[in-house]
């Protein structure tokens, strides 16, 4: 058999999970990944310097944290959810995930900012203010990009781009969502719940 | 030899793949291109005007250290001299000049017709020009940033810097990054996923593996200066604390965070082009690279033990001597890797038949001037050393010899061995014999004597310095070096420029190299093989005369795929053909989206707010538009 004759027989764009757009997506997660590790480095180094108690105001409270932590959570399962259902074909299934992924986000950014405003402390306070509002701020900004994408390919989604085969933008969204998701956890373990231990 | 012959394709094919890979000519072609070939010349184009700039920089500097108690420059213009000189050369040139070769050459010495993601290539140079222009339109204020290229707090917050110099710098860098992150991105993604099916990893050439570490590198390593960058712009802009010790932040968070990001740098502007050598000196030796296997572990090791030790840029600043033990341990263990190299170049040469044209010269060159900055490296290594001669010209030294020894020797040599490929024509022999060694014996003068005056105790940048210290004649002898090895560089530019015109018509293979960009013409066209070729070993173009047991390489036949911009997608490692990949047309979109990147940062440099969020609106915009499908969705093919 020639090559010629092998390549008359390869798909057009196969898809799945070793296609070209997914190791985009993959590679950008590995590298904005570093940066929450630099940005976590940052506070542990400061803290480790810091004269006197770290944080200056004690632990965050947990009070909107962790029912946030859990909302972000729940908004992976639908994400899943979703993308579970496009692979399946079933068009309802991804429209509704979607939907309620996107609620969820908005709501974990609603509740962030209602958490900023009863904070004493500002960017400019000190250091660890610095500090706090730097890396939560960050990952608020890939929530809001992460939910840009969410509305992208749920409008995608309603003009019919998407089918069993075809779903290569929905999955690296959900891909994108899931290390949101997991920074977050990374960053609530450091700044909510590592100075109640250290 | 058959093999050799180009891939010379029936007329009515290559009409056929022509109309459907080549850009239009206009200006539509010019902004919206994604030919590898366009934009890695592009790259090479910009980054050596980049060169030239930082060289101008530095005459300019050189002519101030002439002679003691000059004053052609004020201290604040020599500090912005100095600075700028090292942004330039680290950042604007040596980095995007090793990616510029890597866009040209890869697709063509993979096999395949582009690189994985076009558009994002193309989006990658617009930003990397933006960030440059960026970066230089300080000068049009005259706040360039001045607080040298490494820029340590607290000497950049804006208690002490407070013009938009620094800002400038943040920023500027900033920007860079999303232009090295993308082609990152871009160039592992290539590898894994556009090969010619054959091309295993272990048939890789020593040049791919190079640029392939360096990516991932940078895909670590980059954040980290991103991330500095960032606090620094928000220490100066909003009055936060990062660096700031009064309130709990700390000025060696900043050292930290630059240096964990600039060893791995070091590296990053470094192994493209040793590997560019390791696959150079063979084609000029008549023979496979003596232990590939080694240079290519040695290549990955280097990349990953470039994480290990950026502390050996503080070992002034206090440290516990644990760590800095540790560190200098690490230093001195990186440099075995470049000794297998080294070693392997030289046993590739002895066991060779050497030809003596321009591009072997250069690489010998780099050999030598390798060995003097990889000594000088390890010497600094050890601490007590290191503690005697940092911040002085002894360190200048060594950066240069391992900057312009093992980046700009090589990048010559490059050019001497690519060029023809890109443009069809060879250089000029004798003036390349002229231009090595011009540049070699320009450069040694310049700045072999700055070991001695660093050790005579001449601090780094200062901007003059009285009689009588010693350092006259060192400096004087550096300047007339360093001068030497500017018109070495002219002499080089006057080549390119004559062969342009007048060069000797190169043919697809003038060196009879054994890899497949020599399997194209000269230059390539625009869609690189009209048949996709198999590899099956690791040169393809040498198989008869080596006359290795094992498979043989097709260059002559392959599918064609003339349905449309397609090319063939393969397995990650073996490199087994799995799929036909439609590639994206040519796009105004990676254009207006660094333009609109520079709308959002001259918004955020001024803190003109409105302007950065019309800039942000942009991008926004472009990102969707880019994104969106352009023609209707269809299903896959069974």
């Amino acid at each position: 058999m020639t090559t010629a004759a092998a390549a008359q027989r390869l798909p057009v764009d196969a898809g799945g999970p070793g296609a070209t757009g997914a190791w985009g997506m993959i590679l950008l997660i590995v590298t904005e990944a570093s940066l929450f590790v630099y940005l976590l480095f940052s506070y542990f180094y400061l803290g480790s310097m810091a004269r006197g108690s770290w944080p200056p105001s004690g632990p965050p409270e947990l009070r909107l944290a962790l029912p946030n932590t859990i909302i972000l959570l729940v908004s992976s399962t639908t994400m899943w959810w979703a993308d579970a259902g496009i692979r399946a074909g079933r068009q309802g299934r991804l429209r509704l995930g979607l939907l309620v992924t996107l609620a969820l986000g908005v709501v974990f950014l609603a509740i962030q900012l209602a958490e900023y405003r009863g904070k004493q402390f500002t960017p400019h306070t000190n250091a660890y203010g610095s500090l706090f509002y730097t890396i939560t701020g960050f990952h608020m900004a890939h929530v809001a990009v992460g939910l840009i994408m969410i509305l992208v390919i749920s409008v995608r989604g309603g003009l019919g781009h998407f089918s069993e085969r075809r779903h290569l933008a929905v999955t690296n969204v959900t891909w994108y969502w899931h290390f949101v998701d997991v920074v977050w956890l990374a960053v609530f373990t450091s700044l909510y719940l590592s100075p109640r231990f250290l | 030899m058959a093999t050799t012959a180009p891939a010379v394709p029936a007329p009515s094919l290559h009409e056929k793949l022509l109309r459907i890979w080549e850009t239009p000519p206009g200006l539509f072609g010019v902004l919206a291109t994604v030919d590898h070939k366009k934009i890695g010349k592009r790259y090479l184009a910009t980054a050596f005007l980049f060169l030239l700039l930082g060289g101008l920089e530095a005459a300019v500097m050189r002519a101030q250290l002439a002679r003691p108690d000059q004053h052609l420059l004020t201290p604040e213009a020599y500090n912005q001299l100095f600075s700028m000189h090292g942004i330039t050369m680290i950042f604007l040139y040596a980095s995007p000049i090793l990616s510029g070769f890597s866009n040209y050459i890869w697709p063509l010495i993979l096999g395949s017709r582009d690189m994985a993601f076009p558009r994002l290539n193309a989006f990658s140079y617009w930003v990397f020009l933006v960030s440059g222009i960026f970066l230089y339109s300080s000068f049009l204020i005259g706040q360039a940033p001045d607080r040298g290229w490494f820029a340590y707090a607290p000497m950049t917050g804006s208690t002490y810097s407070p013009g938009l110099n620094m800002d400038f710098y943040a920023l500027g860098l900033i920007l860079l990054t999303i232009s090295t992150t993308v082609g990152a991105i871009n160039f592992i993604t290539t590898l894994f996923r556009l090969r010619a099916p054959g091309m295993s990893v272990n048939r890789l050439p020593i040049f791919v593996w190079g640029t392939l570490t360096t990516s991932f590198s940078m895909l670590f390593a980059l954040p980290a200066l991103t991330v500095a960058c960032v606090m620094l712009y928000f220490d100066r802009r909003f009055g936060m604390h990062f660096f700031d010790a009064s309130t709990g932040g700390h000025p060696m968070l900043w050292q930290h965070l630059f240096w964990i990001f600039g060893h791995p740098w070091v590296y990053i502007i470094v192994l493209p082009a040793m590997g560019l050598m390791s696959d150079l000196i063979p084609t000029f030796c008549r023979r496979p690279l003596v232990g590939y296997t080694y240079v290519a572990l040695a290549t990955v090791a280097t990349g990953i033990l470039g994480f290990g030790v950026w502390v050996h840029h503080m070992f002034s600043t206090g440290l516990p001597a644990m760590s800095t033990d540790f560190f200098s341990a690490a230093s001195m263990v990186i440099s075995i890797p470049s000794a297998v190299a080294v070693f392997a170049w030289l046993a590739t040469i002895w066991h060779g038949r050497p030809v003596m044209r321009t591009p072997f010269l250069f690489a010998a060159g780099f050999i030598v001037l390798f060995v003097i900055g990889g000594v000088s490296g390890v010497v600094t290594a050890a601490v007590p050393f290191d503690w005697q001669v940092t911040d002085t010209y002894f360190i200048v030294a060594h950066l240069h010899y391992v900057l312009v020894g093992i980046n700009v020797f090589p990048v010559i040599a490059g050019f001497y061995f690519w060029l023809p490929k890109m443009t069809g024509r060879l250089l000029d022999e004798r003036l390349g014999r002229w231009n090595f060694w011009t540049m070699f014996i320009g450069f040694n003068l310049g700045f072999f004597p700055m070991h001695i005056a660093g050790l005579l105790g001449m601090p780094r940048r200062v901007y003059t310095y009285p009689a009588g210290l010693g350092w006259d004649t060192v400096n004087l002898i550096s300047t007339i070096g360093s001068y030497l090895f500017a018109i070495g560089v002219l002499l080089f530019l006057i080549n390119v420029f004559w062969s342009l015109r007048r060069g000797r018509v190169a043919g697809p293979n003038p060196w009879d190299g054994p890899t497949l960009e020599w399997a194209v013409s000269s230059p390539p066209p625009a869609y690189n093989f009209a048949l996709l070729p198999t590899v099956g070993s690791r040169h393809p173009l040498w198989e008869e005369r080596l006359n290795e047991p094992g498979s043989r390489s097709r260059i002559t036949e392959g599918p064609a795929l003339v349905e449309g911009r397609e090319t063939l997608g393969v397995s990650p490692l073996d490199a087994q053909a799995n799929e036909v990949l439609t590639m994206p047309e040519d796009s105004l979109y990676p254009f207006f989206l660094a333009l609109s990147l520079l709308v959002t940062f001259y918004g955020l440099l001024t803190g003109a707010w409105a302007l950065a969020i019309v800039g942000g609106v942009l991008v926004l915009v472009m990102t969707v538009g880019w994104l969106w499908p352009s023609a209707p969705v269809e299903e896959a093919s069974p």
